[in-house]
């Protein structure tokens, strides 16, 4: 990974600011909880039906996952928290992915031809 | 929504905001308004600012071709409610609705530069796929766009790729087409903050 090498862009590091806060600061989930949520990993039945659907397929997360995810056990605030967790994993997931690709693609053009076109 | 905690866990000064706002758009107040106001600490404060910084920050792409980015991620992902607020703001940013609705139903054939065609190309395979590789990338920059402009898109794609998420697992209300024309209009004036 880049890492390191490359300097954060600005619009980065205030999602970045974003990440941390939810991940890191206070919550009524413990942080655990939120990590894996966010990572989209480990985490216990129901929990996992609504918040893999968060991740990888919004639009079929039903009322029947939330009410299974409260008859579990978990608080409104609980789940407020955990949604918002496994949507911006995922998002940061795509995001992180990406500008790994863009850095590739201008590593690239500096060995090659000189200048790229852009 | 599907959080009673986003019904009805507003302060008295929340809600008489709320009033205000209904009041004056003579619409109901949005689902998106309304969760960036529920424990704001924990999520809206931060989401707003980044929201804000992708779609009016310092960046080579206009306001409408920014507008333009969110409902093309938005109908990638079906999410009902950002591609209605979204193609009404990109509508009125740009001041033509024919441009965004071409875009939306055929992007090869659609009136769009070509850099701005192939960024919209890009963004939509990694929402798609999860990934875009380094060649992806090199045809975006061969299509003349900066890597500032690509970074600047990846934000816009972030933004609504987490808000979309919310609005399909929250359940936020798709309201009319009065209602997402009145949303656009206070979005160009006023902005995500």
């Amino acid at each position: 990974m880049h890492h390191g090498v490359l300097t954060e862009d600005s619009k980065r590091a205030a999602y970045r600011a974003l990440e941390d806060r939810i991940l890191k600061g206070e919550g009524r989930a413990s942080p655990e909880q939120r990590a894996r949520a966010f990572g989209n990993a480990g985490l216990p039945q129901p929990l996992d039906g609504l918040l893999g659907k968060v991740a990888t397929r919004p639009t079929q997360v039903t009322d029947a996952d939330f009410a299974a995810a409260r008859a579990a056990g978990f608080s409104e605030d609980e789940l407020f928290e955990l949604v918002i967790c496994a949507a911006v994993g995922q998002s940061a997931r795509l995001y992180d992915a990406a500008l790994a690709a863009l850095a590739d693609a201008v590593a690239g053009e500096g060995e090659g031809d000189g200048e790229g076109e852009a | 929504m599907r959080l009673d905690v986003l019904n009805r866990g507003y302060g008295p000064g929340t809600k008489v905001l709320f009033a205000v706002i209904g009041l004056v758009s003579r619409q109901p107040v949005p689902d998106a308004a309304k969760l960036v106001f529920y424990r704001p600490d924990f999520y809206g404060a931060r989401a707003k600012e980044f929201t804000h910084e992708a779609m009016r920050g310092p960046s080579a792409w206009s306001v409408g071709d920014r507008e333009l980015m969110a409902a093309y991620v938005s109908t990638v992902n079906e999410s009902a409610f950002c591609i209605g607020a979204h193609t009404a703001t990109a509508g009125q940013a740009y001041q033509d609705g024919a441009k965004v609705q071409a875009v939306l139903a055929d992007l090869d054939s659609a009136p769009v530069e070509d850099g701005l065609r192939a960024t919209l190309r890009m963004l939509g395979k990694l929402t798609r796929e999860g990934t875009v590789g380094a060649e992806d990338m090199r045809q975006v920059l061969s299509a003349g766009v900066s890597r500032e402009q690509v970074e600047d898109a990846l934000a816009v794609c972030a933004a609504f790729n987490t808000t979309g998420r919310l609005a399909d697992a929250f359940g936020f209300e798709v309201l009319s087409p009065e209602g997402f024309e009145a949303g656009a209009k206070f979005l160009l004036k006023r902005g995500y903050r």
